[in-house]
C-alpha cells in the first residue's frame, strides 16, 4: 500500500518554546507599551549626537532660567543648561547602566552560582556565606557605603596609571556605579543559580548525560545551564528598573554619575529644591516623569518575561 | 530546636564581626588615610606627621584593627572628622537614632497592616478590577523613588494646596510627619500587598483548602482559619527585606524633608567626605538589620516547624 504523502503546506510549523514566549510576550499590552518604550531609550541614547547639536554643559548665560524656545526646547536651567540637550544625553548614562550592571551581576552571579551548585562542598559553602554577609547590609546601604569610599582610591589608581584624561571625563564615575551596584547584585543571582543546579542536576537527563560519559563542565554548561537560564532571566530584567533608581539615589548622595556624565538622577538632584520655585518648578517635573516612565517601563518588561516564561503561573 | 537557636545565634557575632572588618578595611583605606581628609586643602607633611603619630595611623595594621574592634564594642565610635569637627560620633548617633526610629517604626506599624489587607483583598478578588488596581498601585509605589515622590508631594501639598508644612520636624505626631512617613510607608505596603497576595493565591490552590471546603466550612472560616494564617507566616521574613529598603528610604526621606535623623546626619557625612560617621551609621545600621532578621528566623522557627529542620 502506497503511503500518500501530505502536502507540504499542511504541516503545521513546530511550535518552539521561544517562539511560545515571544507570542505570549506580544499578547500582554503593558509589556509591549513598556518595550516600546525601552526601545525609544536605546534609540534615543544611540542617536543622542544627532537628537542633540549644542553641548549638554555648555553655559548659555543670556538665557538663564529662560522658558521653552525653538532655541531650548525645554528651557534652561539656573545655570543656562539647556535642560533639553542634558536629557537626552542622560539617557546614555540611563542605557549603560542599564546593560552593564546587570551584565555584571549576571556574570558573578553566574560564575559563583554555578561553582557552588556544581563542585559544592566548602566552595559551596565559602560562596554563600560571602552572599550572606552582603545580604547582612540593609537594602542599598552597602552600594552608598562602597561608592562613598572606594571612589577616592580609584580616582587614585587612575590617575597613578596614567589616565587623568579619563579620570577628567568622568570615566571613574561609571566605574564606581557599575562596581558598588554589580558587587551587591550578585549574591541573590548566585543563589537562584546554585539552587536550579542544586535540583538539576539529579534529574534524569543529566544521569544519562552522565551515562554516556559527558565531561563535567559539558554537562553543567551544555545541559544543566540552559534549563537552569529562566527565573534567573525574570530576575535579571525585573531588577533593572531598580537599578536605574539606584543610579538616582547615588548621584543624589554625591556618589553617582556626578557632572561632566548626564544623568536624571543628577538632574533631579539638583533640580529638587525647585519645588518651591514659583518660576523654575516644572524643572523638577521633567527628569522625574522620564525616570518614573523608564522604571515604569522596565518593570512591565520584566513581569512579561516572567509571565510569558511561566504560563501557569496563576 | 535549639541548635536552630544556637546555630542563628552564633551566627550573628561572626558576621558582625567580619562586617567591622569591612567597613574598616574598605572606610579607612578605600578613602585615602583620614589625615588627609581631616586636613584637606590644608594639607602639610608636618601637621599630617603629627595627626598620624597621634591617631596611632603608623602602628601595624593589626593592631589599629584590634584597637578599632575594642573602640567599637565599647560604643566609641571616633570623633568626627569634617562635618562635626571633634564631636564623638557617638553623641551624633545617640541624638539622631530616636528620629529615625520613630520614623520608621511609624512606616511599618502603619505599612504593614495595610498591606496585608490590601494583598488579601486582591487575593479574594483575583483577576478583579479590585485585584488589578491594587496592583496597579503596587507596581506604581515601587516605581517611583523617594526622591521623585517627596519633592512632588512637597510641590503639591506644601506649595500648591498649603495644607501641609514645607518640612522640619516637629515629632511623630505633627503634621510634618505626615508626607515623610507616608512616603516610607507606602514601600511596606506595596511589599507586603504582593507578598500577601502570591501567599495566599499559593494557599488558596493547596489541597487543604479544598478539603476544608468541601467538608462544608463557611467561606469566612476557610479564610480565617486556613488560608489567611497559612498565607501570613512567610510574610514575618519580608519583613527584615523590608526594613532594609526602608533604611535606604530614610537616607532620602529626611534629607529632602530635613528631618535631623540618621539618614540626614548619612548624607551630610557622605558629602563632607566624613567617613567615621559613615562607617559608624553603616555598621550600626547593618547590626539593627541583622537583629531584625535573627528575630524573623527565631519566630519563623518557631511557629513554623518546617524550617527548623533545613
Amino acid at each position: 500500500m502506497a503511503v500518500k504523502a501530505i502536502p507540504h503546506a499542511k504541516i503545521k510549523k513546530p511550535r518552539t518554546m521561544w517562539g511560545d514566549v515571544v507570542l505570549r510576550f506580544s499578547q500582554n499590552l503593558p509589556a509591549m507599551m513598556g518595550l516600546i518604550v525601552v526601545i525609544g531609550l536605546y534609540a534615543v541614547a544611540l542617536l543622542a549626537p544627532i537628537l542633540v547639536t549644542t553641548n549638554y554643559t555648555a553655559i548659555d548665560l543670556d538665557n538663564v532660567r529662560s522658558a521653552p524656545s525653538l532655541v531650548h526646547y525645554l528651557g534652561t536651567d539656573e545655570l543656562g543648561r539647556d535642560v533639553y540637550s542634558r536629557v537626552v544625553w542622560a539617557a546614555r548614562s540611563a542605557a549603560f547602566v542599564s546593560i552593564f550592571v546587570p551584565a555584571l551581576s549576571l556574570s558573578l552571579g553566574l560564575f559563583f552560582g554555578i561553582i557552588a551548585g556544581y563542585v559544592g562542598g566548602w566552595v559551596d559553602t565559602i560562596v554563600m556565606r560571602l552572599g550572606d554577609i552582603l545580604f547582612a547590609f540593609p537594602g542599598l546601604l552597602f552600594v552608598f557605603f562602597i561608592a562613598a569610599t572606594i571612589k577616592p582610591a580609584i580616582l587614585l589608581w587612575v590617575k597613578g596609571i596614567g589616565l587623568t584624561e579619563f579620570a577628567k571625563q568622568g570615566f571613574v564615575d561609571y566605574i564606581v556605579v557599575f562596581t558598588a551596584l554589580s558587587l551587591v547584585g550578585w549574591p541573590g543571582l548566585a543563589r537562584l543559580v546554585r539552587g536550579q543546579f542544586l535540583t538539576l542536576r539529579n534529574r534524569e537527563f543529566v544521569l544519562a548525560a552522565e551515562a554516556i560519559g559527558v565531561s563535567q563542565w559539558r554537562i553543567a554548561l551544555k545541559h544543566i545551564l540552559p534549563n537552569a537560564m529562566t527565573p534567573v532571566i525574570v530576575v535579571v530584567s525585573g531588577g533593572i528598573g531598580g537599578t536605574i533608581a539606584a543610579e538616582t539615589s547615588l548621584s543624589f548622595l554625591g556618589i553617582g554619575l556626578q557632572p561632566p556624565n548626564p544623568s536624571w538622577g543628577q538632574m533631579i538632584s539638583d533640580y529638587y529644591i525647585y519645588w518651591r520655585n514659583t518660576e523654575l518648578w516644572p524643572l523638577l517635573f521633567i527628569p522625574s516623569i522620564i525616570l518614573v516612565v523608564i522604571i515604569l517601563a522596565f518593570t512591565f518588561v520584566g513581569d512579561g518575561l516572567h509571565e510569558a516564561l511561566n504560563p501557569y503561573l496563576d | 530546636m535549639l541548635s536552630y537557636i544556637v546555630r542563628r545565634l552564633l551566627w550573628l557575632p561572626f558576621l558582625l564581626a567580619i562586617m567591622i572588618f569591612i567597613t574598616f578595611w574598605l572606610g579607612f583605606y578605600g578613602p585615602g588615610s583620614p589625615e588627609v581628609v581631616l586636613l584637606g586643602q590644608r594639607y602639610d607633611p608636618e601637621t599630617a606627621a603629627v595627626i598620624k603619630e597621634q591617631w596611632g595611623l603608623n602602628e601595624p595594621f593589626a593592631l589599629q584593627y584590634v584597637k578599632y574592634v575594642r573602640n567599637y564594642v565599647t560604643l566609641n565610635f571616633g570623633e568626627s572628622l569634617t562635618k562635626y569637627q571633634g564631636q564623638p560620633v557617638a553623641r551624633l548617633l545617640a541624638r539622631r537614632l530616636p528620629v529615625t526610629m520613630e520614623l520608621n517604626a511609624a512606616a511599618i506599624a502603619l505599612g504593614v497592616p495595610l498591606g496585608i489587607i490590601l494583598g488579601a483583598i486582591a487575593a479574594t478578588y483575583h483577576g478583579r478590577w479590585q485585584d488589578r488596581s491594587i496592583i496597579f498601585f503596587t507596581v506604581l509605589f515601587r516605581a517611583v523613588p523617594s526622591l521623585v515622590a517627596g519633592p512632588v508631594l512637597l510641590f503639591v501639598f506644601a506649595k500648591q494646596l498649603k495644607i501641609l508644612p514645607v518640612g522640619g520636624w516637629d515629632g511623630l505626631f505633627s503634621a510634618s510627619a505626615i508626607l515623610p512617613v507616608s512616603i516610607l510607608a507606602s514601600g511596606v505596603v506595596a511589599g507586603f500587598a504582593r507578598q500577601t497576595r502570591a501567599n495566599m493565591l499559593d494557599v488558596l490552590s493547596a489541597d487543604y483548602v479544598r478539603t476544608a471546603r468541601s467538608k462544608g466550612l463557611s467561606e469566612q472560616m476557610v479564610m480565617s482559619r486556613h488560608v489567611l494564617q497559612n498565607a501570613l507566616i512567610p510574610l514575618v521574613t519580608i519583613l527584615g527585606l523590608v526594613l532594609g529598603s526602608i533604611v535606604e528610604g530614610t537616607l532620602i526621606t529626611e534629607t529632602i524633608f530635613g528631618i535631623p535623623g540618621m539618614g540626614q546626619l548619612a548624607f551630610e557625612a557622605i558629602g563632607a567626605r566624613d567617613y567615621p560617621i559613615i562607617i559608624a551609621v553603616t555598621v550600626l545600621a547593618a547590626f539593627i538589620f541583622a537583629l531584625a532578621n535573627l528575630w524573623a528566623d527565631l519566630f519563623y522557627g518557631i511557629i513554623d516547624p518546617r524550617i527548623r529542620q533545613s
